[in-house]
């Protein structure tokens, strides 16, 4: 291999046949554009999941018009949902949302295409094993899907998987854990591959306090991911040992399932699964909303033709939360029996994890101030995540105290609140990231008309959805009820979730505009006019559109901070990074495609 | 692979971190598998201190043996170290021999632990006996499974990755570095692993 690239070092490379191009690639691109579309996809059926439970949750124990009778007696007889159904579609909405949508998406869609090409590098640090990374998700992916064809069908025991009722589940849970180790796998191998890019790859120049927000959001995310994923790991394990080979860890002695004792020598400790998984889950959370933090504050900038307001104080907010997120675990445990002691202490923590979010948000909102702001969809998207994810952060609040936690614990409210901060939260930045980068991937630009008609009935649907949530859950309606119409207290709100599950399949509805966009850009738009479009300043819009193999024609240099935007005395209102002192303003360059 | 683009420093040294990828790499990989061990030893303390009665592992488990397993391993770190030595001093032979030596000293290793593990299994002592024996098969089990891994790796620098000695000593140099930072930490994880299940 390496001898050939010798004997060829004058030549041109050789072109490399269409496996090797598209399918089996090393480039952080296509690598990048693999997982954003898979992601895409199973944000998609998870979403299809969950539709799916809204009808059995707006009118329990109707059959379910049209398709319901296409999956099976088993599950769906007369086209009626069954429980174990529901609770399978539950546990896997939760995990294929986040393992195989978001943080695909998020980490390794955006920040495999974009987080080279913004530090200057001619790939990631790791191109092969950025291609494994992607294939073990891939892998992990298949796995999950195929479970809900074993005897039983797919986990159901909840996203968290608790322990003992996970143990005791069909053989879908198995394959749940043997799909996490994929998953786990996969993000680690990514997590690894970011760091080391990130601080040995970036360009002449280029230290760490001029690096995009966007970098620094996804270099924090990726020791996040390094750290916290091998506990869920050993819990994984573990819970594989208990249902493999018999073991206890997390089944207590004198264990009685339906009447019966269950056969097992006993000793373990249920608790012990609660603390592995949310010492893992709670960074998770910032794992969601983190790149998304990085994508919005990259479309604020640029829209606003501003520095961000405060760019050092948001990194070291990031950093902070970074490590905070591994001390607030267990706040996710408080109606467990856990002592007071510990309650008091993961409180105490979740109050003051609450402070660099705010200050973030806080510095994004304020970066707005006397702008004179150019209204691109992308821009609308980063807009509304202001305000959604703010909403998504307060409802927080109330949970991380214990007093109120009592009433609310398990709830819809919790539902409402993790929901906002990431569906109108990070799934609105993810799109904001969609538009903003898609001419640097495509060549071409996205439909403005459709675009915006994407994101207002985005916003009002997903209010619809998750504003409801927040009112059930304070009725008291447990998050995990097949059927709240049994309850008076459910029954009180039932055209609540009516509400919720029209907005959801309306909701389904509003991103026809976004796919019909998305496809017909790709092909008949009219094409990017100059490699960087949007007027911005980081390096991604230096290279060539789209960016070849290998990036940039020739390695840039960076001579200033990442948001030079509106600089006194100078005639264009952006100064890229690359451009040295004497150059004035950059000339619109054709775009090189 | 002819269509791979060149990396900055995938061979020689970063300026100011000191390290080439790879040795930065495997470092962030070895953070990480200090958590997945992390996690399992605080397992291992919260079943210990929630059990009733928790057995010393003297008296189930076979300490001589595992002694010599534990002198085994360190054994094999230090052919390992000689390994990558030999070759910064260009003494190919003796790399071959030091790393051989490794790879041996791994294989003895896991025939000890498969007389251990066949010794249970014997007296019809399984993971599902009761928890001591359930962490220790984990735990043992999984550093087991650490010892393949870097058999396997070890056997592939040995027999067919040397063929980069020749076209590129500096880069090949580099991946038993990290080969044995890894194998290192393998050896670490047992000298954690041998006194918590069998002294303690």
């Amino acid at each position: 291999m390496d001898e050939q690239h010798h004997e060829h070092h004058h030549e041109h490379h050789h072109e490399p046949g269409f496996w090797r191009k598209y399918v089996f690639s090393v480039d952080h691109k296509v690598i990048g554009i693999q997982y954003s579309l898979t992601s895409l996809l199973f944000l998609f059926f998870g979403f299809s999941l969950m539709m799916m439970m809204r009808w059995q949750l707006a009118y329990p124990g109707q059959p379910l018009p049209w398709i319901g009778r296409l999956f099976g007696e088993a599950n769906m007889p007369e086209g009626v949902m069954v429980p174990e159904f529901y609770n399978q579609l539950g546990a896997m909405h939760g995990t294929i949302m986040v393992f195989l949508g978001v943080v695909p998406l998020a980490v390794g869609g955006f920040g495999n295409y974009v987080l080279p090409l913004q530090i200057g590098a001619p790939d990631m640090a790791f191109p092969r094993i950025n291609m494994a990374s992607y294939w073990f998700l891939f892998v992990g992916g298949v796995v999950m899907l195929a479970s809900f064809f074993l005897p039983g069908g797919a986990a159901q025991s909840g996203w968290t998987s608790y322990s003992p009722l996970a143990n005791i589940a069909p053989v879908g849970q198995t394959a749940w854990l043997i799909g996490m180790i994929f998953l786990i796998t996969s993000s680690l191998l990514g997590s690894i591959n970011f760091i080391v890019t990130t601080v040995q790859l970036r360009v002449k120049g280029l230290s760490f306090f001029k690096l995009p927000f966007f970098v620094w959001a996804q270099f924090v995310t990726s020791f996040l991911l390094l750290l916290a994923f091998p506990p869920l790991e050993a819990a994984g394990v573990l819970q594989l040992m208990d249902r493999v080979a018999g073991t206890s860890f997390f089944l207590p002695s004198g264990l009685v399932v339906t009447g019966q004792p269950l056969e097992v020598s006993g000793g373990g400790n249920p608790l012990l699964w609660q603390h592995l998984f949310w010492f893992l889950a709670h960074p998770e959370v910032y794992v969601l909303i983190l790149p998304a933090l990085g994508i919005v504050a990259e479309v604020i900038a640029n829209n606003t033709r501003k520095p961000l307001w405060g760019y050092r104080t948001m990194v070291y907010s990031l950093i902070f939360l970074g490590f905070m997120s591994f001390v607030v675990w267990a706040h996710h445990m408080f109606m467990t029996g856990m002592g007071t002691a510990m309650s008091t202490f993961f409180q105490a923590t979740t109050m003051i994890i609450s402070v660099p979010s705010v200050i973030i948000l806080t510095a994004l909102a304020i970066s707005l101030w006397g702008a004179s702001i150019r209204f691109t969809v992308p821009m609308h998207f980063a807009l509304a995540f202001i305000p959604m994810f703010a909403i998504g952060g307060l409802t927080g609040l109330p949970l991380g105290l214990t007093a109120s936690d009592l009433h609310l614990h398990d709830t819809y409210y919790v539902i409402g609140h993790f929901h906002y901060v990431v569906a109108p939260g990070t799934i609105f930045a993810l799109f904001a990231g969609i538009y903003y980068w898609f001419p640097k991937v495509t060549g071409r630009m996205m439909n403005e008309k459709l675009g915006k008609l994407h994101f207002w009935l985005s916003l009002i649907f997903m209010n619809g959805v998750f504003m409801p949530m927040l009112f059930i859950g304070m009725a008291g309606v447990s998050r995990r009820l097949y059927d709240q119409t049994g309850y008076a207290h459910g029954a009180a709100v039932q055209d609540l979730t009516v509400l919720g599950s029209w907005s959801a399949w309306l909701l389904a509805v509003a991103q026809i505009p976004f796919i019909v966009n998305f496809l017909m850009s790709m092909r008949k738009r009219e094409k990017v006019r100059s490699d960087n479009p949007w007027e911005a300043t980081t390096l991604e819009w230096a290279t060539p559109t789209p960016p070849p193999h290998g990036n940039f024609l020739t390695a840039p240099q960076v001579y200033r901070g990442p948001y030079e935007y509106s600089v006194p005395g100078r005639t264009a209102d952006f100064w890229p990074q690359h451009l040295p002192e004497e150059a004035e303003s950059p000339q619109p360059r054709p775009a090189t495609t | 692979m002819s269509a791979e683009v060149e990396i900055p420093y995938a061979v020689k040294p970063h300026p100011v971190t000191g390290l080439f990828n790879g040795k930065f790499g495997i470092w962030l990989f070895l953070a990480s598998e200090v958590m997945l061990f992390g996690a399992l030893f605080s397992t291992y303390v919260l079943l210990r201190v929630g059990a009733e009665v928790w057995p010393h592992g003297y008296s189930l488990l076979n300490v001589p043996l595992a002694t010599l397993n534990t002198f085994v391993l360190i054994l094999s770190s230090v052919t390992m170290v000689m390994a990558w030595a030999s070759l910064k001093m260009d003494d190919f032979r003796k790399f071959r021999l030091n790393l051989g030596a490794t790879v041996l000293l791994a294989f003895v290793f896991l025939i000890v632990k498969a007389f251990e593990y066949g010794a249970k299994f014997e007296h019809h002592i399984h993971p599902a006996t009761n928890t001591f024996y359930a962490i220790y098969f984990t735990l043992t089990g999984l550093h087991g499974l650490h010892v393949i891994g870097g058999i396997l790796v070890n056997l592939y620098l040995l027999l067919p990755g040397s063929a980069m000695w020749r076209t590129e000593p500096e880069r090949f140099t580099n991946r038993i570095e990290c080969a044995g930072l890894y194998w290192h930490f393998v050896d670490l994880v047992w000298i954690f692993l041998f006194p918590v299940l069998y002294l303690l």
